[in-house]
C-alpha cells in the first residue's frame, strides 16, 4: 500500500490535518507501519500538485491546514482500490523446482521430499494461527492479515498434495518424447525461472 | 496431563484374503488430555479407521488401544457403549442431531441414556450450552438452526457430562471459513477443560489449529510436526518451505 493511497482513503472520510492523518494513519495500520511526519507532508504537498487534494478554505490563517479530498481524489481511490496488485514471484517457485528436480534424481524419493515441505509449511501454519487463536476473536485487523498468510501457506500445501498425487500415478515417460504444446513449455519455463 | 488415548502398534485389515485392504498399519498414538492432534492425509489414508478405532466402533486386527487408561481388548459391547456415553464424544461433519429433539434435549441425551435424571441432564445441557454461546438458542429445533450453530450444540452433546476424549472428523465440513474457525475455538476451549481431541481432517487450515499434527499415508504414521515455535521466530524466518 502507498501513504499517497493510504492518505486519500483517511481524507475520504472528512477534512484532516496532517498530524491527525499520521496519526491515524498509524492506529489503523495497527501499529504495524511507523510513518514520519515529514513524508506526511511531502506526500500531502505531491496530492496538492496533483489535484486530490485541496486546503480547506475554511481553516481559520492562523491555524494549521486542514486538507479535503476532491472529487478527482476519490476517482483515483476507488481506481486504486479495485485495480488488481502486480502478480509478484510466488515464493512457491524454488518448491516447484525442488520438487521437479527430487522426481528426477535417482535415490530420491519424491514423496519424502514432499513430505518435508508439507511439514514445514504446516508448522508455520500452525505458528500463524495460534496468533489468532491467541488474539480477541473481535481483533480483525490481525485476523485479515493472518489468514493472507495461512491462505498462501494453504495454496502451496494444496500444490504439494497434488504433486504427491500426480507423481505417484504418472505413466513412464514414451521413448518417443514429443513435445506437444510449445507455448505450454514457455509459460512453464518462465514459472520455474523468474 | 496423563493419556486419555494411547494406540500401539495398531493395525487394521478389512476383507479376507486375497482381498484385502490394509487401513491402518502399525500405528503408535498417544493424545494427553488438554492436547489437540490434528491426523492430516489424504482420503484413503485410513483416517476414519483410525478414528473408528480410537472410538471403539472397530476392533482392530492387531496392537493394543487403550481409552483413559482402560484397554478395549477384552471390553464387552456393553462396556463399549458405556464408555462412548461417558468418556468419548463424537463430532461429525453432518452434525447428526435428532431433528425432533431441541439444543438441549439433543445435548441432555448422553445423560439421559447413561441414567442420569431428565431435569438434571436438561439443567447441565443449558449450562453447557451457555458456556458455548447458544443460551438463547436452547429451546429451538436443529431445523431453525444456522449449520454454525448445529455444530456448537453437536459439540456441546460431545463434551456433556466428563468426557475425556474428543473425536471430531471434518467438524467444520459444511460450514464457511468463519463459522469453521468458531467450532475450532470450541475445540481448543475443550482441550483447556482437560479434554483429549483428535480431528481428522484433509484440510491443512484446519490442522493448523491442532498442537500437533500427525501425517497419515496409506494406512501408516509418516510423520508429525515438531511444537511450532513461538511468534517471534515468525520475525525472523521466512515462511516459504
Amino acid at each position: 500500500m502507498s501513504v499517497r493511497h493510504a492518505l486519500l482513503a483517511l481524507l475520504s472520510e472528512g477534512p484532516k490535518y496532517g498530524l491527525q492523518l499520521r496519526q491515524e494513519f498509524e492506529q489503523r495500520t495497527g501499529e504495524l507501519w511507523p510513518l514520519n511526519v515529514g513524508q506526511v507532508y511531502t506526500t500531502l504537498q505531491r496530492l496538492e500538485r496533483d489535484g486530490l487534494v485541496e486546503p480547506d478554505s475554511s481553516t481559520p490563517p492562523a491555524q494549521q491546514r486542514r486538507y479535503h479530498i476532491t472529487p478527482v481524489g476519490r476517482q483515483e481511490l476507488d481506481e486504486w482500490l479495485r485495480t488488481p496488485p502486480p502478480a509478484v514471484s510466488p515464493p512457491r517457485d524454488e518448491l516447484v523446482i525442488k520438487v521437479m528436480v527430487a522426481s528426477r534424481v535417482p535415490g530420491a524419493d519424491v514423496q519424502d521430499v514432499i513430505q518435508a515441505h508439507r511439514r514445514r509449511l504446516v508448522e508455520t501454519m500452525q505458528q500463524y494461527t495460534n496468533l489468532k487463536a491467541q488474539a480477541p476473536e473481535h481483533d480483525v485487523e490481525l485476523a485479515l492479515v493472518v489468514d493472507a498468510e495461512v491462505f498462501r501457506i494453504e495454496g502451496m500445501l494444496r500444490w504439494l498434495d497434488t504433486a504427491a498425487a500426480r507423481l505417484r500415478h504418472r505413466a513412464p515417460r514414451p521413448a518417443t518424447d514429443r513435445e506437444v504444446s510449445t507455448t505450454g513449455r514457455r509459460v512453464a519455463r518462465r514459472v520455474v525461472r523468474r | 496431563m496423563t493419556a486419555v488415548l494411547e494406540m500401539r502398534g495398531v493395525s487394521k485389515v478389512y476383507g479376507v484374503p486375497p482381498v484385502q485392504v490394509r487401513a491402518l498399519v502399525d500405528a503408535d498414538l498417544t493424545v494427553r488430555g488438554g492436547e489437540l492432534v490434528a491426523v492430516m492425509g489424504p482420503s484413503g489414508s485410513g483416517k476414519s479407521t483410525l478414528l473408528a478405532v480410537a472410538g471403539t466402533l472397530q476392533t482392530p486386527t492387531d496392537g493394543e488401544v487403550r481409552v483413559a487408561g482402560r484397554p478395549l481388548a477384552g471390553m464387552s459391547r456393553d462396556e463399549k457403549a458405556a464408555l462412548r456415553r461417558r468418556v468419548i464424544g463424537f463430532v461429525f461433519q453432518d452434525f447428526n442431531l435428532l431433528p425432533g429433539l431441541t439444543a438441549t434435549e439433543n445435548v441432555a441425551l448422553p445423560l439421559e441414556l447413561d441414567g442420569v435424571g431428565r431435569r438434571a441432564a436438561h439443567a447441565a445441557a443449558r449450562e453447557l450450552l451457555g458456556e458455548l454461546g447458544l443460551a438463547d438458542r436452547a429451546a429451538h429445533f436443529p431445523d431453525d438452526l444456522s449449520g454454525g450453530e448445529r455444530q456448537r450444540v453437536a459439540i456441546a452433546r460431545a463434551l456433556i457430562g466428563d468426557r475425556r476424549l474428543l473425536l471430531a472428523d471434518e467438524p467444520t465440513g459444511a460450514l464457511d471459513s468463519v463459522a469453521g474457525e468458531t467450532v475450532m475455538r470450541l475445540l481448543r476451549a475443550a482441550c483447556g477443560r482437560g479434554v483429549g481431541v483428535v480431528l481428522v481432517t484433509h484440510d491443512a487450515h484446519l490442522a493448523s489449529w491442532a498442537h500437533r499434527v500427525v501425517f497419515l499415508r496409506d494406512g501408516r504414521i509418516v510423520d508429525q510436526t515438531t511444537p511450532p515455535a513461538g511468534p517471534e521466530s515468525l520475525l525472523t524466518t521466512g515462511s516459504a518451505g
